[in-house]
């Protein structure tokens, strides 16, 4: 019975995307639902701070950052996680020896923090639902900005957890990048509230360009077409280049 | 390199690590039938482990070639992983899952069907023993039971070729013995490929044993094949150490790790230094050679070279 040959044939590539899933947040969050909690009050705690701050003013913006703090999050969380499971449980060696392709462990991997950050995405559309007036454009193009911004952070986080050994430095990574690109610059607030020499370091940050475009998308921010476009742009070529460097970084096979 | 089939074969197959230029493998030149188990033993930093995983195509060589069946392990990696699973050294199921969660996403990583990995997760289980345990969360279970696991996510695969890297490290005597039935089996089904530094351990299972000190595998064969080599029958294992013991006239006295002095010899001089040395009031145990003595032998060999 378990000495067929041959028997798998056909590698199901649906399985093993859903493997990743599994063991990266379905089990994790069935079996310790503590976590639910903390993936949903994560990007909601900055979401409250910055209503209460501006009383109810900036709701609309604080909706807008909690849905990119959550997709950045999500990303960042990756090097966490993947760190964790090769160093620690020496799971990523075992799918190494494995018919997966670094791919599809990658984009499993990616779409189980996507499933992580489920619960406080739910809230934060039922929010936006509520309290935000979206055309089908402005959606489009909020679901656009969540995207690339997910698969910039992706990138810094799979090309971050090629360096750490040990759990304890992927999760200062992880925390330190989080904070850097989604806590500091003005991702909860328009970016007019900076002052004005502190405005172009935020620029150094692309989940910066995210909020202007998602803001502007929800109708908080009026860009103009040459920034909107710049702002794209710079959001896209970050992400290439990251995933770039990603690529050239990783090693699936160590040497 | 000529290849053929059923075998492991390594060709001036060396690894240096990055910029502290550790050789892990020196040139290493073998040729095994990929049949039954394959015991892997020598002292930590021997080797052992990075063989293994570049067996396990988990590592590159720096130099060299090495294949299984056939397969090269650096240029035909796609199709070597269809065939190969392992639990690396130090594995241990994740806490907040369960058994069958774990074997069950091995399984669906190696790409079956979700309702055929979980059949085959269940059955794996309960070969085991871990039927019961199927839906505990691996933290709560016993150290030897987590071992279990490990193993039971490379059972329930259809790989033909098991690598185990010291499986069995840290569990208590008991728990041991009960493994080595597990792995037994294994050994029945699949090639099994197996490292330990438990002497005992490659003696009660191997079909073949390999003997690896710095980055070298100095002797391969069966136990007895082994046995052979050393030219000599008993080993007289001096229990109280500090007396003077007879001169020898056909034996070799090795030095244990622990410091403990063996004389190996043939059965005729073996009687003759027993009677001297109960005249002596030394008290000594004498046996056939053990892997346990060759493994000295050997070693201690290869330190007067």
């Amino acid at each position: 019975m378990f000495n067929e040959k041959n028997l798998v044939q056909k590698r199901n590539r649906f399985s093993q995307i859903l493997a990743a899933v599994l063991v990266n947040s379905v089990y994790e969050m069935r079996n310790y639902p503590i976590v639910l909690i903390n993936t949903v009050l994560s990007p909601l705690s900055f979401l409250l701070v910055i209503v209460f701050v501006s009383q109810g003013a900036l709701l609309g913006d604080a909706i807008v950052g909690g849905f990119i703090m959550s997709m950045f999050s999500a990303g960042a969380a990756l090097q966490g996680d993947l760190s964790h499971l090769k160093n620690d449980f020496k799971l990523q060696d075992m799918v190494v020896s494995s018919p997966t392709t670094w791919q599809i462990y990658m984009f499993g991997m990616a779409l189980s923090e996507i499933a992580y950050s489920l619960p406080a995405l739910f809230v934060l559309v039922i929010l936006a639902h509520y309290f935000m007036a979206l055309t089908l454009i402005g959606a489009l193009e909020l679901t656009g900005v969540l995207v690339l911004i997910f698969l910039t952070s992706v990138a810094i986080g799979f090309t971050l957890s090629t360096f750490s050994s040990d759990i304890v430095q992927s999760f200062a990574f992880s925390r330190l990048i989080s904070t850097l690109f989604s806590t500091i610059p003005p991702v909860y607030y328009p970016l007019t509230y900076v002052p004005l020499p502190y405005r172009y370091l935020a620029y150094l940050s692309p989940t910066t360009y995210a909020a202007e475009l998602a803001q502007n998308a929800a109708g908080y921010l009026t860009l103009s077409s040459t920034t909107m476009a710049l702002d794209w742009i710079i959001l896209i070529v970050v992400t290439v280049t990251l995933f770039i460097i990603a690529r050239n970084k990783a090693r699936w096979r160590e040497i | 390199m000529v290849k053929s089939s059923r075998e492991v074969v390594c060709d001036h197959l060396t690894k240096i690590y990055g910029k502290s230029k550790t050789r892990a493998l020196d040139s290493l030149n073998f040729t095994l039938p990929s049949q039954g188990i394959f015991v892997l033993i020598g002292r930590n930093g021997s080797g052992k482990t990075t063989l293994v995983r570049i067996l396990a195509t988990e590592l590159e060589p720096t130099s060299g070639s090495a294949s299984i069946n056939g397969i090269d392990v650096v240029e035909e990696v796609r199709k070597l992983r269809e065939k190969i699973a392992i639990v690396p050294q130090e594995a241990r199921p994740i806490p907040w899952m369960t058994p069958l969660q774990t074997v069950l996403s091995y399984l669906l990583w190696r790409g079956f069907d979700y309702g055929r990995a979980k059949t085959r997760a269940l059955q794996s289980l309960e070969r085991l023993g871990l039927a019961e345990s199927a839906n505990m969360l691996n933290r709560s279970l016993s150290g030897g039971m987590r071992r279990k696991v490990m193993v039971a996510t490379v059972l329930s695969s259809e790989a033909e070729i098991i690598f185990l890297d010291e499986p069995t490290t840290g569990l208590d005597p008991i728990s041991r013995r009960e493994f080595w039935e597990i792995l037994r089996t294994i050994g029945k089904e699949r090639f099994t490929f197996l490292t330990t530094h438990y002497l005992e351990e490659a003696e009660q299972l191997a079909d073949r044993i390999g003997i690896m000190d710095g980055g070298k595998l100095i002797r391969v064969g069966t136990l007895e094949e082994l046995r052979k080599s050393v030219n000599y029958e008993y080993s007289i294992r001096i229990l109280s150490p500090g007396h003077n013991f007879p001169a020898l006239k056909n034996g070799e006295v090795v030095i244990g790790t622990a410091g403990d002095i063996r004389i190996l010899t043939i059965e005729n001089e073996a009687f003759k230094i027993s009677r001297e040395l109960t005249k002596r009031g030394i008290k000594f145990t004498i046996n056939p050679v053990s892997l346990d003595d060759i493994f000295f032998y050997l070693l201690s060999r290869k330190g007067e070279k």
